[in-house]
This record gives structure tokens, sequence and C-alpha cells, in this order.
């Protein structure tokens, strides 16, 4: 696969994740992708941290760069029953349990299901926005991430660069598996067919505990 | 009942040294024809409190947009913002030059931090950066349990002056937002000793119809007039 087939991949296996009705706040990168890959019957209400509930794609009728934007900044559009929401509301409908799931990308995450993806020190301050909010306050955190970064782990035993939340992770998506946090570690409960088990833990610095009933990612 | 004044007089209204809350959340929503002005002016040394630095581009083809304006200036030497990603003129003031102070926050913490400031609280409790350097950062207070869950106690945030960003503004000051435009500016309006507000359209009262009024025109101290942007 190159690049832009390991994000489909990997974005097509997380939109199985989704319930109708479900309130989604994406992250950008492959989890933006996600609603492109959502199965028939399944519609979920987008939740844009900047202040929009019900978001859409932006159309040249509806482009309105000044009023209407995304949590990127880009211009954004509003779905039937969408609402304008100002900060503190929107974090409230983050950190008090009524986002059904959040999707974000991850530099590093960890055997404890701890994320880093804000800063690396001294070298890229972007700042953690609303990640820290939505990791301790969406009811199911899903990481949607390529397993390597240039072939190296990005699944490790434990996080080197600072945590954006602690204990927070449910679910690890990526081109190679997915994981699941359990008390006892990291369970690999699905794998691509196009890597071994071997394979798959070699690219992993944590553990993994092979689910007994592991099955293929389907396609 | 607010003051209607013009943007040059209320730019006198912001000393060096003052610590200023922008609304907006990626220019979306700022203050724009203020910030221009503001921009112009030799006022310095500010401590900027804002969601993010915008980015340099924005989407009318302006070389900075929104408080990208006032870092690519100079104007701001401490930045109190949730995420600076999208402004490389920030990596390289804060990091490459050193000649600005960046905190960052969480964007709900900030948001709650600000609502507490202008509500009148000692500060918030929230299970957001548990377990991270946020408990290090100056403004948390320490972590309290509460039935067996893990909080920090972050301080409120008040500033010398909140300038927000309006559609339809009335004459008792009422303010009216179209689109995501309402994001910071609703808690900021709360947060500050004086409050200027920039209308895209200053409008009778009554024609924002009461229950229509997100910012409440009692909180506004200034207005003026952006005309559309």
């Amino acid at each position: 696969m190159d690049k832009n087939e390991i994000k489909a991949f990997i974005a097509k296996r997380v939109a199985k994740e989704l319930k109708d009705g479900d309130v989604v706040n994406l992250g950008i990168g492959i989890p933006s992708l996600v609603p492109n890959y959502l199965p028939e019957g399944v519609h979920v209400i987008l939740q844009s941290e900047n202040g929009i509930l019900g978001t859409a794609p932006v159309t040249d009728e509806t482009r309105d760069a000044i009023h209407v934007v995304d949590a990127g900044g880009n211009p954004a559009g509003a779905a039937p029953g969408a609402c304008y929401i100002d900060s503190a509301t929107s974090f409230a409908l983050i950190r008090g349990g009524h986002v059904d799931a959040t999707i974000l990308g991850g530099l590093e995450v960890d055997e404890e299901m701890s994320l880093s993806n804000w800063l690396i020190p001294g070298k890229r301050m972007p700042g953690m926005g609303g990640a820290m909010d939505l990791l301790v306050g969406a009811k199911t955190v899903i990481v949607a991430m390529e397993h390597t970064a240039k072939g190296k782990p990005k699944i490790l035993k434990k996080c080197n660069l600072p945590y954006t939340a602690v204990r927070c992770v449910h679910k690890i998506i990526t081109e190679m598996g997915v994981m699941v946090a359990s008390p006892d570690g990291l369970v690999l409960t699905e794998y691509n067919p196009e890597f071994t088990i071997e394979e798959i833990q070699a690219a992993t610095d944590a553990n993994l505990i092979i689910a007994p009933n592991i099955i293929p990612m389907v396609d | 009942m607010p003051k209607f004044i013009t943007i040059e007089e209320a730019v006198k209204l912001i000393p060096n040294g003052a610590t200023v809350m922008f609304g907006g959340f990626m220019g979306c929503g700022t203050a724009h024809k203020f910030l221009d002005a503001l921009s112009k002016s030799d006022v310095k040394d500010l401590t900027m409190i804002a969601n993010d630095a915008a980015m340099p581009g924005g989407p009318m083809g302006e070389d900075h947009y929104g408080c990208a304006k006032l870092i690519h200036n100079h104007q701001v030497k401490k930045l109190i913002a949730s995420h600076v990603g999208l402004n490389p003129e920030v990596a390289q003031q804060s990091m490459v030059d050193c000649t600005l102070e960046v905190d960052l926050l969480p964007q709900g913490s900030m948001a709650e931090m600000i609502r507490a400031g202008g509500a009148g609280l000692g500060g918030v409790l929230t299970p957001t950066g548990v377990g991270t350097i946020i408990e290090d950062s100056p403004y948390c207070l320490g972590t309290q349990n509460i039935d067996g869950k893990h909080y920090l106690l972050m301080k409120p945030l008040h500033a010398d002056i909140a300038v927000i960003g309006g559609t339809k503004i009335d004459k008792s000051g009422n303010v009216w937002y179209k689109g995501s435009t309402q994001n910071f500016n609703v808690v900021m309006a709360t947060a500050a000793d004086i409050v200027i507000a920039e209308a895209e359209e200053i409008v009778e009262n009554g024609e924002i119809p009461p229950e229509d009024v997100r910012t409440l025109g009692v909180f506004v101290d200034y207005v003026v007039q952006g005309g559309n942007y």
C-alpha cells in the first residue's frame, strides 16, 4: 500500500466503529477521512470544537469563510439540524461526556493507553488545542494512525514525549491491526493479513497480547 | 449603555503592556478592522489571551489574518493560547528569537477559566490535564480528589481589555453572532475590565430579538463600526 492507500485503509476500518446517531469529533489527517467510509445507514453528528455541532462539507453555495470555519480554520458547512455554540458550551459537550467518540492521530501511544501528540520539546510546539479535553471527556477514544514513523515504532512501552492525557485511549487502529485496552495490557484483536503477527509485534515496542479469537481486519 | 466610538479612539484605550483578550478562532469571529488599526499603532508589549495566533494568509488574501497581525508586528510579548501550530511566526519568535513568551492551555480549560474570570468564580476543577505537564503550570493550583476522581484546580483568567467581534450589535450593545463566530467572544466579553465590541453592522434596538442575544449589552463598554469584512 502507498501512503494514501494506508490512510484510506485505516479510515475505512475506523468508520466501522461508529454507530448511527453518534456525536463524533474528528482530528486532522486520517481521522478527517472517516466520514467518506461510513457504512450505509450510519449517519453521525460531527462536532467541531470551535463551535459547530453538525458540520457538513462546504459547497460553493454555503461557503462563508468569514463566518463559518471548522477547528482547523477551514471553511465549513452546517448540516440540517446543526447548531452553533460558544467555546464554553462546546467543551461542556466534550468534557461532560456528550461526545460519543473522538478519533485522533498520535505521535506516541503506550501500553498504559496514554497518548502524546501535542509537543516535541525544543522542536515543535503546536499546542494541544482541544485534544486534552477530548481525551478525558469523550466516551470512546480511538487513535487512528500509521503503525510506525519512518520505520520506528509509535506504540511504545512508555511514551517519551509529554502526555496529552494518561490512560485515556480505548482503541488503536493502524494499517497493521486493531489494538484494544485491557487490564492486562494491549490486546491485538484484529490483524491485517498482509503482515504476520511476528511482523506486527516487531513493529511495536509495546508488548502485544494476541487475542485468542483474533480475526483479520476486514477490508 | 455602551459608548459608540471610532476605531481610532478605541485603539487609544489600549496602553502598552496591557493584558488583552481577543475573541475569535483562527480569525473567525475576530474584530478584524480593530486589529488592523491596532497593528498599525505603536502599542506594544501586550499580553494576548486568545485561542490561537491565527495564521499568515487569510481567506480574503490578507498577508496576516486576525491575531497574526499583532504577532507579525512584534506587538505581543506574551501569548496565552491553546494552539499556535498554524502560525509559524509564533515558533520563530518564541523558540528561535526568544522574544515571545508562550503559555499553552487546553482549549476547554481556557474557555472555562475565562468563564470563571467573568462569573466571579475562584477557579475551575477539571479532569483535563491530570497526569500531564499542565499540573506543573503556574495556572494550576494543585489537584483535588472528588468522589474518587482526580481534578486540576485551574485559576480564573481575567484581562484589562477584551476585544470581541460581533455580526450585529444594537444600540444597547447586545451582540448577535453569525455562524461559528461566537466561539471565545461570549466568555471573553464577561472577563475584562473594559470590553470593546466591533460590529459588522450596528442596528436599532429590537432588531436583534432578545432571545437571539448571545452577549448582553451590559457587558459591552464600547462599540465600534467595523463594517463588512
